[in-house]
């Protein structure tokens, strides 16, 4: 298939899948709709997609709330403080622990990852408020859990509803107990997705982290060197961090922080000391690298570890920042990589090479994960973000290869018509789409949480990325997935 | 995020129909004109009548009827949701001048006002709405009484500093005036708000100058004026105007330019003393608004006594 007849078959795709629609609805969604090319010019996002709109009504929608993006994303991954979900037991439990933000320590003593937090609304918080409740709830962690660095409160919707000063009490306790207790008025019903929630995490980092008063925590015993970098917007998703930042530390620099996978309080009230801020996950904090090069003067680059070919051409970028000898240290590391990564694509790019695949995931994977796949031979013919703006669709024209449809808060129905029309070997996307296009007999990867599976990030996650697309594409159990009266002859 | 120092933050509380939005615009008027003030109303009433005397309008448009047009809050512009004064309150003519937003909300009955005003003052303030040069006073008009967590928005910590409440001698109007005085109360250890004073927006009621000086030494703090009560007000409305624009030398304009020099240099803060119920009670009697009820005839019907 050339790509002139590629396009053309995108094309007519969309106008098909519009058709379903509504006039209304039709008109909105063909702005989210679009074909992105690598160098047409004119474009000013990836495929001129409009994003960072409100989802049409009654379609099913991949997104999540914004208490999604400060509990799931920015704040949760922290381990050594407990963040409450204040409100009904709902949204706690059942974002429970799903996002295997792997992290060191014991649990239910240092820390408390996994663990749920609750205020458990009840009928008589809503209409009395639940302010006294919260309070409780922090004398009760106190004694429960005393080795605990902190707390978050996480409000979920009806706290914004009924007005709790969540701020008030936060003040009031922190002053109490001597520790850093941050309120989040992350309600789920603000903002069009997750993304705002990340916006508003950010903020409360700005506020009670860097203004915040943090005397309880011991940060004199790290004497800061000029080689110091923090990792940002990476929340070691099966360990995706430490694949990283051992590439990092084999470059010669030393990792400070990592926000948030893996991260302790400590480790994010050292960062605006670091040299350079790296930053990963661009759409869920970019807000607080900002706040940092403003307010602190520390740069940030963004950077990518998925794949040998982006992760050489990161590692060489961050290299640049510092002197001869990191430099040179650099190269010694892609080197010593080189012959892992040769037969790593030695093996599975004869399995794997002139497949295709589909993509609609979350914050930056929808752009970082082209360069994995077509380094293994793979082509990536659609992709889509769930909850991006205008200045992520522009860095994805940078980062594909072809034509490339692309769809912005795309749903069920859509992706659905979508990979019906394009006929991809691969669709790799949330756990919500799952199982739809695995009923169809379709192989599918979960990009969010990596399936049980991961680390992707870096030279040892490529080997592990190799081997789980090539179990999925070619496992024996496609050839069974037709019926037998369907079956020819 | 709540502006600079010297911005002072106000608002006026009080039941709803003793007339605060023609109270608190008249005097936000006579404050801006006499007193050369900059202001800035944010009112916090689904009803959206906060503004309407300034922008000889019948109601702006409101943040939340704006966002409701757009989709979402974060698609509002500015320049929508402010509108600038109009005659003696642009920016053209000498003295002060006036912005003016509503919050608005949902029509009775239904959705949430209380998130409503939330929302509103989030959104001014993530757009700068209080960093403006010059801004010397935000005033907060709000509704009725402190009935949810929503309504408590305006007094929390880095909103409203000094809180006015109108008042009248009427046992209703004083009930909510307690009432609002425990709201300030849980508010003021931790959020620093005060009760600057109850403002008598007069019926004319028996000893009612009397009830509304006692009920504010019983709270703690001043009857900060009496305004008496005269038709050039209704007059003025009817033209969608304040007094102080629509009759300056007349004696109720006056009142409004001494309320208002009250209030510019007031220095009297507390935090208040609400009383019990029953102390209300005693105090309407002790001023005989009530007769005095034997024990054994409460309960009676009148055929029975």
């Amino acid at each position: 298939m050339g790509p002139e007849t590629l396009e053309a078959k995108q094309k007519a795709a969309i106008e098909e899948i519009l058709k379903a629609y509504p006039e209304k609805a039709a008109k909105n969604r063909e702005k989210h709709l679009g074909v992105g090319s690598p160098n047409d010019e004119n474009q000013k996002t990836c495929g001129d997609v409009r994003s960072n709109k409100k989802t049409v009504p009654g379609v099913m929608s991949q997104r999540g709330c914004a208490y999604a993006g400060s509990k799931g994303v920015v704040w949760g991954p922290v381990k050594d403080m407990i963040h409450i979900s204040h409100g009904p037991i709902g949204c706690g439990q059942y974002s429970r622990a799903g996002r295997r933000n792997y992290y060191i320590g014991v649990t239910g003593v240092d820390t408390f990852v996994t663990m749920n937090f609750s205020s458990d609304f009840q009928e008589n918080n809503i209409v009395f408020g639940g302010d006294k409740k919260l309070g409780k709830c922090v004398d009760e962690i106190e004694v429960l859990f005393p080795l605990n660095n902190g707390i978050t409160f996480q409000s979920e919707c009806p706290i914004g509803l009924i007005g709790d000063d969540i701020n008030a009490v936060a003040k009031t306790k922190a002053k109490e107990i001597g520790k850093t207790i941050v309120p989040v008025n992350c309600e789920g019903f603000r903002g069009v997705s997750q993304s705002l929630g990340h916006h508003i995490a950010n903020d409360a980092v700005r506020d009670f982290i860097f203004d915040g008063d943090l005397s309880h925590i011991n940060t004199s015993d790290v004497t800061p060197t000029e080689y110091d970098v923090a990792i940002i917007g990476d929340y070691n998703i099966g360990g995706d961090t430490w694949s990283s930042r051992i590439l990092l530390e084999e470059m010669g620099l030393r990792v400070v922080a990592q926000w948030s996978g893996d991260a302790t309080l400590k480790e994010m009230a050292l960062t605006p000391k670091v040299k350079l801020n790296l930053l990963h996950c661009y759409r869920s904090m970019n807000y607080i690298s900002r706040h940092m090069e403003k307010e602190f003067g520390i740069p940030w680059i963004e950077y990518n570890f998925f794949g040998p070919s982006q992760t050489i051409k990161s590692l060489r970028k961050i290299a640049a920042f510092f002197d001869e000898s990191i430099q040179a240290k650099c190269e010694e590391v892609i080197a010593k990589y080189q012959p892992m990564i040769d037969a790593v694509i030695a093996k599975y790019k004869p399995r794997l090479d002139g497949k295709t695949v589909m993509l609609f995931v979350g914050g930056l994977r929808p752009r970082h994960v082209i360069g994995a796949y077509e380094d293994l031979g793979m082509e990536v013919i659609g992709t889509g973000y769930e909850f991006a703006h205008d200045d992520d669709y522009k860095r994805t024209k940078e980062e594909i290869f072809r034509s490339t449809v692309i769809y912005d808060d795309v749903n069920e129905y859509e992706l659905e018509a979508f990979v019906k029309k394009l006929q991809p070997d691969l669709v790799a996307s949330g756990i919500k789409e799952k199982y739809v296009f695995q009923k169809m007999g379709l192989p599918y990867r979960q990009m969010h949480s990596w399936d049980y599976s991961g680390p992707y990030h870096g030279y040892d996650g490529f080997a592990i990325f190799a081997q789980d697309m090539d179990l999925a594409i070619n496992s024996p159990v496609w050839a069974h997935s037709k019926a037998p009266w369907e079956k020819e002859g | 995020m709540a502006g600079a120092a010297s911005l002072r933050q106000i608002a006026f509380y009080g039941k709803g129909g003793i007339g605060k939005s023609t109270t608190s615009q008249n005097t936000l008027a006579a404050m801006s004109h006499y007193f050369g003030k900059n202001i800035m109303i944010v009112g916090c009433d689904p009803k959206a009548d906060s503004t309407r005397l300034i922008l000889h309008e019948k109601a702006q448009d409101t943040i939340l009827s704006l966002a409701a047009e757009m989709g979402t809050i974060e698609d509002v512009e500015m320049e929508q949701a402010r509108l600038w004064g109009k005659g003696l309150f642009d920016r053209e003519t000498p003295g002060g001048w006036i912005n003016c937003t509503e919050s608005g909300g949902p029509e009775p009955g239904v959705g949430c006002a209380g998130r409503g005003v939330i929302t509103a003052i989030n959104f001014l303030e993530e757009e700068g709405a209080y960093d403006e040069d010059g801004l010397d006073f935000v005033s907060y008009d709000v509704l009725g009484d402190v009935v949810c967590g929503g309504f408590a928005m305006p007094i929390r910590e880095g909103k409203a500093q000094e809180i006015y409440i109108v008042m009248s001698g009427e046992m209703m109007a004083m009930y909510a005036a307690n009432n609002i005085s425990k709201g300030i109360l849980k508010y003021a250890n931790t959020g620093g708000v005060r009760l600057a004073g109850l403002i008598c927006n007069a019926r004319m009621t028996d000893k009612e100058y009397d009830l509304a000086l006692e009920l504010a030494q019983r709270l703690g703090t001043q009857l900060i004026h009496f305004v008496p009560r005269n038709n050039i007000v209704q007059h003025a409305e009817l033209r969608r105007m304040t007094v102080v624009e629509y009759s300056p030398y007349s004696d109720q304009a006056r009142e409004y330019k001494e309320l208002a020099r009250k209030i510019v240099y007031n220095d009297m803060k507390i935090i208040p003393t609400p009383i019990s119920m029953d102390e209300l009670e005693d105090l309407l009697l002790a001023f005989g608004l009530e007769d005095e009820v034997d024990e054994s005839q409460v309960g009676k019907a009148a055929h029975e006594a």
